[in-house]
This record gives structure tokens, sequence and C-alpha cells, in this order.
């Protein structure tokens, strides 16, 4: 009777076993990798927008506070997307014949938003509201980086639940003084532990448990 | 002499009838899949069960885009018929782990001719049981959610949750049942794979029974392998069950929240299990005219298992109400009487009684037990029995809730119906299939029934032996 399989059958089913093992580990590396990348992420991916806007030479060179655009940030869920009518407060004076500004007064002449590509977008099933970050000693830059020095603006972090999650269970790491929350140049690892320990309690934050507790933000 | 075998015979009945050699075995059993024409009742059994099984397709396809919402789920009575079937299925396929493992352990020979079909039940219903919890979640693409993995969330299991024990108990159970499974069929698979004439089946049977030659070594791995998986299976006989029973006695609902629920549950699930061990084997033993391997000495010992774990289980009952009673707890109280005689599902605790307290109580009698006609009948309203003991613990705890203004009624819809018969038929295709492709019966352990396997210290030889010293 002629052999069934041929000898090299052996080797192969013995390779299949390490064989499985290795593809196995493999794929579970690939998957923690590809999974925080940034090809699904979107993170440090710079968006092209409408018009050509530098926050790096609005905040960084001419010292326009955070707020004086995003006016609702202290207050409400959204920070705010500035009207046109904010950008012709001194536009309409200064570079007022510039084509690159075309766009702007279009928009104000026409009576129509600019339309402005999203750069941090939260999933819905996620209750997220900036008042209370920002006025709980969180500041601006410990989500969205260092805007000041962007010439146009990209997400500095993954957005991802891990990310959230890491500073709601150790939030006094994170905290800074109220008068460092608008400024994006501001590290508050600098400060020391008792600094940082008495900022936690001079913003009444709530327990680990509370901050970690599925209904913080998914209600 | 002769009154010394009768009393052998009466004590240690032979497991396999007839005159059978080795060969003989052999042909029996593998001619089922090899040589023996496929019975016509094969391909009309067959046929309706595969048929049934589109409905589980269709309904889940339905499911999947409509949501759950297609099931009589309602609230208080989150936990309808997702779960009833689900612990039922599960329970279903204990019996094959017990009879192959912790039989094996014990020594009994009488496993050997249906341990590999009452694995192959376990194994199908395990597939069928798992369905429901996974089609209950309502998103089950994100089934993973459950694993603990690197995951981008950040988070970990919740592993104080009995429902995550749930999910590795579950999934241990179906891993393990199918290395012991296969492990024991290779052997066998090998024996088809020799006999095989045609090449493609030649050649699908060569290459799962991995290269087994019977050297001596082979067979020296195998019985330790063997031991091994018999070893880890023992265990999970009792665990699955009773971890299936925490989903119920952890939480602090009157009717669930019970300390006798993990061995109650285990009871039940090994007397479900018999129940369908029983309702495969009385028409496999009939059809393929298997009386020699599964004789009546077998049915009478499931049987006696049947009887044993029944009344474990109608002990369950007695003390749930006795608890009812005794704790004088208004809540417990009001849920075994409201079970039991005011609740609008008082029948459905009396059928259960009758299907798992008074039915079985034929069993005492011989002539029932060696009947098999009566041990069918029986074993189908001990199947019902078993769904209908779910159905009450779960929905009629549910349907009364702590605050009267959550109280309803749950009534499954179509779709919870086409489901779960859906899963019979697709169980029974399962069956159908595997009777028709692999070794009903283990060849080669039957094989170590037959007198010629024990040579040795059979009196027999032993009286040659001395013939030819004298002579």
């Amino acid at each position: 009777m002629a052999q069934l399989f041929h000898k090299s059958a052996n080797n192969i089913a013995k390779a299949s076993i390490v064989g499985a093992i290795v593809l196995a580990g493999v794929a579970g590396f690939a998957y923690t990798v590809i999974a925080r990348s940034s090809y699904l992420t979107g993170r440090y991916i710079e968006r092209q927008q409408p018009v050509q806007f530098s926050h790096r030479h609005h905040v960084g060179d001419d010292g326009i506070d955070c707020r004086y655009c995003h006016t609702t940030v202290e207050t409400t869920a959204s920070a705010g997307m500035p009207p046109t009518q904010t950008c012709m407060n001194c536009h309409s004076q200064i570079w007022n014949d510039s084509p690159y500004l075309e766009p702007v007064r279009a928009s104000y002449r026409e009576n129509k938003p600019i339309k402005w590509e999203r750069v941090h977008d939260l999933p819905e099933f996620v209750y997220f509201n900036h008042s209370i970050h920002v006025n709980k000693g969180i500041g601006c830059s410990s989500c969205h980086g260092d805007v000041a020095n962007m010439a146009s603006v990209y997400q500095e972090n993954t957005l991802q639940m891990e990310w959230c999650i890491a500073c709601h269970k150790d939030p006094q790491s994170n905290l800074r003084p109220k008068s460092e929350i608008f400024n994006t140049a501001f590290d508050p690892s600098t400060l020391s532990e008792d600094e940082q320990k008495k900022l936690k309690e001079d913003y009444k934050i709530r327990s680990r448990e509370m901050l970690t507790s599925c209904s913080m933000c998914h209600r | 002499m002769h009154d010394l075998k009768e009393v052998q015979k009466k004590i240690y009945p032979p497991m396999v009838e007839g005159k059978h050699t080795f060969a003989t075995v052999s042909d029996e059993i593998g001619d089922i899949t090899l040589k023996k024409k496929t019975p016509f009742h094969w391909f009309i059994g067959f046929g309706i069960a595969f048929l049934i099984a589109q409905a589980l397709l269709m309904t889940i396809t339905y499911l999947l885009a409509k949501g759950i919402g297609i099931w009589g789920n309602n609230q208080p009575i989150g936990w309808a018929f997702d779960i009833i079937n689900f612990v039922w299925w599960i329970g279903i396929g204990h019996a094959g782990t017990l009879i192959s493992a912790i039989l094996l352990l014990l020594n009994q020979k009488w496993r050997t001719s249906i341990n590999r079909f009452a694995e192959a039940m376990t194994l199908f219903a395990v597939a069928c049981a798992g369905m429901f919890p996974l089609l209950h979640t309502g998103r089950p693409w994100l089934a993973y959610w459950m694993l603990p993995y690197p995951n981008v969330m950040g988070m970990w299991q919740n592993f104080r949750s009995p429902l995550m024990w749930d999910v590795f108990a579950v999934s241990t159970y179906a891993t393990v049942s199918a290395l012991f499974w296969y492990v024991g069929l290779i052997p066998d698979l090998a024996t088809l794979r020799d006999r095989a004439k045609n090449p493609f089946f030649k050649f699908v049977y060569g290459l799962l029974s991995m290269g087994w030659r019977g050297s001596a070594r082979h067979w020296h791995r195998y019985e330790i392998a063997y031991l091994i998986l018999a070893g880890l299976s023992t265990p999970l006989v009792l665990s699955v069950h009773s971890i299936v029973s925490f989903d119920f006695s952890v939480s602090q609902l009157p009717g669930w929240h019970a300390t006798i629920f993990p061995p109650y549950f285990v009871a039940g699930a090994i007397f479900a299990g018999f129940a369908m061990v029983l309702i495969l084997c009385i028409p496999l033993r009939h059809w393929y005219k298997m009386q020699d391997f599964i004789t009546k000495t077998h049915l009478i010992y499931m049987g006696k298992v049947m009887l044993a774990t029944g009344l474990i289980v109608v002990y369950g009952y007695f003390m749930e109400a006795f608890f009812g009673w005794y704790s004088e707890n208004q809540y417990e109280s009001y849920m075994i009487q409201n079970r039991i005689w005011t609740g609008p599902y008082w029948f459905m605790y009396w059928l259960l009684i009758f299907c798992n307290g008074i039915s079985i109580q034929f069993l005492w009698f011989k002539r029932f037990r060696e009947s098999e006609f009566w041990l069918f009948v029986i074993s189908v309203i001990v199947s019902v029995g078993m769904w209908l003991e779910r159905f009450v613990i779960i929905v009629t705890s549910l349907h009364r809730d702590f605050l009267p203004a959550n109280w309803a009624m749950y009534s499954p819809t179509m779709f919870d119906w086409s489901m779960f018969l859906g899963t019979i038929g697709f169980f029974f295709t399962l069956i159908y299939l595997f009777v028709r492709f692999l070794p009903i019966i283990s060849i080669f352990e039957v094989r170590t029934l037959l007198p010629d396997a024990h040579v040795e210290d059979h009196g027999h030889a032993h009286e040659h032996v001395g013939d030819e010293a004298t002579a």
C-alpha cells in the first residue's frame, strides 16, 4: 500500500504546533500596536482647514487668550467655535485685503459660517464637558497639547478610553493652578507633590472610585 | 462452577453481548460509516433537522438586523428564553462529560460503548448553549470585550461578577470537551483511514488521525493524555453548572438567592443529560442494530442514574419550598407561594413536578428500566421537565419584582420559539452528520471489553495452560 502522506508531513505537523503559537503571539502583538496607531486614532494628523489659520501665530506670537475665540469653555460642555464676526473684529482693520482671508470675508458678506474641519471628535456615547475640566484645574494643553506652537492643529492624544481613564484614575498629577489653565506651555509635573495635593483639596476633586465609575462619562 | 459463573454474570453483566471478535467489532461499527448504504431514515431525519436549523439561521439573521427587541423579554423579565435555553443546553452537555471523565476514573466499564456519542452530544449541546448568551448581549460582534486582553479602553473585566466566571467556565468546558472527544477519536480515525476505500475519505481520516500507527509508544502517550484530560474534565462536571447556578444565586432575588443552587443545578444537569443520552441512544441502538454493544444493562444503568439524580433534583424542589416557609422572610415566602399556587404561572410549576418528580418514579421498576419504549418516553418527559424547571426559576422569580409597580407577565414571541426550536434542529443536524461520518461507538475501547482482550486473567485460558502442564 502506498503511503498516504509524504514523509515531510511529520515535519509540517511539528512545525505547525510552533507556528500556531508564534502566529497567535504575532497577531496579538500586532493588534496592540495597530489598535493604538494614528491610522486608527487620527493622532498627529494635521487637518487642512478652509482658511489657513495658524494657532502658532495668533496664540504664540500675538498672545491672544484661548477664551477670546472659544468663549464658552468655562461655562458649557462645548468650548465653542468662534463666529466669523470674531475674526472680523480685527481683520476688518488689519490684513483686510489679504487674499488668504478672502474665505473669511466671503463668509462675513454672505452670512454663512466657515466650515471648519473637526480635529477632536469624541464618540457620541461619551458625555464630555469642557467647563468642569477647566474649572477643576485641567489646562487646555493637558488634552490638546501645546497649541500655541501648532501652525495647523492636530490631535495630540489618542482620545481612546484608556487615555481618558488614566487621568481619571490619577487626576492629582495633572492639576495646575487657576492662573496656568490657559498657558499651553505649562507642565503640571513641575509642581511638587505637596503642591499637587493642595490643589486637589482646593479644587475638591472627587475620589478615584467616583471619577472612574461608568456613569461618569457614559450616561 | 456453573453457579459461580451465573452469580458473576449477575453482578458483572457482560458489556458486549453476542459472539464478537476484534474484527467483527471493527466491522460492525466501522461499516456504518464506510460500507453500508446510508439508510433512508438517515436522509429523512437529517432533512427534517436541517430544515429546522434554517429557522435558527433566519432568526439570527433577523435578530442581528433588528436587535433583541424581537424577543419577548421585558422589564422586569430581562432574562427569559435566551437564558432558559442556555441553561437547558449547557445542562444537557454534562452527562457526556460525566460519562467520559468521571466514569472513566471510576473504572466503570459500561461507559465504553456510550461515551463517544455522549461526548459528541456534549460538544453539540455546548455549541447550542453558547449561542444564547452571546446573542443575549445584543451586540455579539463585541463579545470579545468579555476576554481579558490589552484593550484600548483601559478596562479590565469585572471578575466579581458570576456572569464573567460563566464566560470562562463555558469556554473552558467547550475547549476541554472538544479536546477530549478528539483525542479519544484518534485511534478510531486511524482504523477508518486504514479501512476506507475512497481516496478522499482516506485522506481526510488520515489527516485527522495525525499519523497514528498504533505503536506501543503511541498507546502509552495516548493513555497518559486521555487520563490527563479526564482529570481536567472531572472538576468541570461539577464546576461549570455550579457557576451557571451562581449567575442566579449570587444575585439577591428571592427564588434565585439560595445556597442549594450549585448541587441542585449540577444534579439537574446530569439528570437532563442522561435523558438526552437515552433519547439519542435508544433510536441509534434500534436503527443501527447496536444491541450487542449498547445492551439492556446499559439502559438499566442509565435509568438508575436518571432516577438517582432526579431524586436529588426533587429534593431541591422540596428545599426551595422549605426555605420559603422556614426563612419567615416575607419576600421568600411570597415567592414560593406565588410560584406554587397563587401566581399566574402555577401550572408551569405543577407541570414541572409531574415531569421531573412523578414520571421518574416509574424507574424504580425494572420493567420500565428495561423497556426501550418507556425509557424513551420518560426521557422526553424529563427533557421537557428540565426546560420547565429553568422557566419556573427564571421567569416566575423575575415577574414578581420587589416593587409591585414593576410586576409584569412574560410571553415568548414567534422568534423566541423559532430560535429555541432552531437550536434543536441544529443539534440534531450535527448529531446526524456525526452518525454518518464518525464511528458512533468507540471501536478500540469496545474491543478491550471482549473476552479476547482478557486472555491472561480469564479462567478459561488458565484451564488450558493447566491442561497442558498436566499433560
